[in-house]
């Protein structure tokens, strides 16, 4: 099934990798694009359908505002241009996915276009140019049955939902993307990485890639180095995880070469990515037989966004996600590998909040991903959803600065906090967490440590203060551990010098 | 990915009326609406066609220059609806017209092409 690939340095010595990438969004409307069914995801099938979106005779579509608004809103955070006028556009075509053998889309007048991204990849600044981004509505879902495999080459027949039919995308397009050799396909994952964030923080769409609330599908061709003359392009579908973009790209780029350097020549091509076997197999050609017949939708009458109303929504973007961790990485001064295992952990918001309550922000990485990390990863929730708040870490924290605790209580109290006994103050008394500072009882445990331990005792005597560790743990243990190890330790070499 | 408009149609409405839409044309136009035409009927149709658009095209010569290319009859602009749920079709009532349903989907004949 897999077709031979060349090594990958081997294909970037000699070719060079041409991006184009198109990502489809879902949008986390409550409605339908043009009718007031719920986009609601998992309900029973077809019980999400109307006229409108079934496309029965004499059903007229309305446009949901809201869909508008969230097209602006990316259209204005990839850095485009919003049309002052554009239309809606039929795409006609034959397949069970739609029941109106067209999809409304929008054809040569986009709701943005002419836009850009600016990525970091590995220190590296990328600039990925958007020819644009449209507005259409989702078709339904097919499923294929019969076949041995599930999929529609061998299926004898096939059943449809519509819930998802008409439910509002945005699809953005990248003009192509040039010069980035050997980290393509690193820079098309940073790039729907980019997208999947925006539209998190821009709140509209949960971008979900296992859900297909996020699509993309990877352009790919390659051109002989020192040459000019664009290669025919493959398009990767079926990339379903961050990790898929990059891994399908890398695959198609050696398969390519392979058939290049062969003396063969690449079909364009629709290509179906395997998850599970990393390799592309070929689907339908790309020729002049597709010819979509766009038209103007006459159902629908032009958008046209008002400046006002752009200038309205441009002030209630948030600060884009790269801009933000700029900014934190430089207010909170950490490295590069330590924001990115921050970011890795999905823990930016939760240390930004702990910041915040008073935490520096070492304090507040080092509780998040280690001892709250290991506890959200037993649990298997985020972060975020564990029974502690930032502002309680900070408390936790702030108890460690004041000497009431060390680390290993501190994180008894997070288990107390965890566990709903109240807030870090609380925990640390109903647990008796506090270490103790009464000199006297201190003392006090430190001479029973000393007569209990003579040879020890001994050697610290005679200048051996590494023997201090048995009567500092002896200490400790009688102490039940809360007890400051460093002030036990002055103890016991101020008592035996 | 974008394709062009399909040819016979713009050039019917952009250029002059002198040029003849061909039985090549029509057997396009029949593929791309799955229409099975017979040699005969792509010579009979060919003619019948070209007086259609011809007839439609003389609207080009009747509109001035200051005339914008026209595709809604209504002036009218930005007519939208609030994202509101309102009730759906019950299944059933969904699923009665349909030639053939399982498991509560429309059942539809084996589709060849390789795309989803
Ligand atoms: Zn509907």
């Amino acid at each position: 099934m897999s077709s031979p690939v060349m090594d990958f340095d081997e294909a970037l010595a000699a070719y060079d990798p041409v991006l184009g990438l198109e990502v489809h969004v879902e949008l986390n409307t409550a409605s339908k694009m043009f009718c007031g069914c719920s986009t609601a995801f998992g309900a029973e099938p077809n019980t999400h359908t109307c006229p409108v979106c079934l496309g029965l005779p004499g059903s007229l579509p309305v446009v949901n505002a809201k869909a508008i608004e969230s097209a602006i809103r990316i259209g204005l955070a990839l850095n485009c241009t919003i049309a002052g006028w554009c239309r809606f556009a039929r795409k006609n075509y034959f397949y069970p996915d739609m029941t109106k053998d067209f999809q409304i889309s929008q054809y040569d007048e986009p709701i943005a276009f002419d836009g850009y991204v600016d990525l970091d990849v590995d220190g590296e600044t990328f600039r990925i140019e958007i020819e644009r981004a449209h507005m259409e509505e989702d078709a339904g879902k097919l499923l294929h049955l019969g076949g041995s495999t599930g999929r529609i080459g061998d299926a004898e027949y096939s059943l449809l939902d519509y819930n998802r039919a008409g439910t509002p995308l945005i699809e953005i397009v990248t003009k192509t993307i040039h010069g980035t050799g050997a980290k393509a396909p690193q820079v098309a994952k940073a790039y729907v990485s980019f997208l999947r964030d925006l539209m998190v923080s821009l709140g509209v769409s949960d971008a979900r890639m296992e859900q297909a609330s996020l699509r993309c599908d990877a352009n790919v061709s390659i051109m002989p180095k020192g040459t000019t003359t664009l290669g025919l392009r493959t398009e990767t579908k079926n990339v379903n995880s961050l990790r898929s973009v990059e891994r399908a790209l890398h695959h198609e780029i050696r398969r390519q070469a392979a058939v290049l350097s062969s003396g063969g020549s690449v079909q364009q091509e629709t290509r179906h990515w395997h998850e599970d076997g990393e390799y592309t197999t070929p689907g339908r050609l790309k020729s002049d037989a597709e010819d979509y017949r766009y038209f103007p939708e006459p159902d629908l009458v032009p958008v046209a966004p008002s400046r006002e109303w752009v200038e309205e929504l441009r002030a209630t973007l948030p600060e884009l996600p790269n801009l933000r961790k700029v900014r934190l990485q430089g207010d909170w001064g950490f490295t590069d590998l330590e924001l990115q295992d921050v970011v890795n952990a999905g823990a930016l918001d939760v240390i930004e909040a702990t910041v915040a309550a008073g935490a520096s922000p070492q304090a507040a990485r080092k509780w998040w991903l280690t001892e709250l990390a290991r506890r959200a990863n037993e649990a298997g929730v985020e972060l975020a959803e564990l029974a502690i708040t930032p502002a309680q870490v900070a408390q936790v924290q702030g108890l460690v600065d004041a000497g009431t605790v060390n680390d290993k209580l501190a994180r008894q109290v997070i288990e107390g906090v965890l566990a709903g006994e109240g807030s870090p103050a609380e925990v640390v008394v109903a647990r008796n967490l506090a270490v103790v500072s009464d000199s006297g009882e201190l003392a006090a445990a430190v001479d029973r440590a000393i007569a209990a331990n003579p040879d020890a005792a001994a050697r610290i005597r005679d200048g051996h203060v590494q023997a201090a560790g048995a009567l500092i743990g002896a200490v400790m243990k009688e102490m039940r551990g809360q007890a400051d190890a460093a002030a036990v330790r002055e103890l016991v070499l101020a008592k035996l010098a | 990915m974008l394709t062009p408009v399909d040819g016979a149609r713009s050039r019917a409405v952009n250029e002059e009326l002198t040029l003849a839409l061909t039985p090549a044309d029509v057997a396009r136009l029949g593929e791309l609406a799955r229409v099975r035409l017979t040699e005969e009927e792509l010579v009979h149709l060919a003619p019948q066609l070209d007086v259609i658009l011809a007839s439609v095209a003389r609207v080009t010569e009747v509109a001035g220059a200051d005339v914008p290319p026209t595709s809604h009859a209504l002036p009218l602009t930005n007519v939208f609806r609030d994202d509101v749920v309102t009730e759906s079709l019950p299944a059933e009532a969904v699923l009665a017209g349909a030639p053939s349903v399982e498991d509560g989907r429309f059942r539809v004949p084996r589709i060849l092409t390789e795309d989803a």
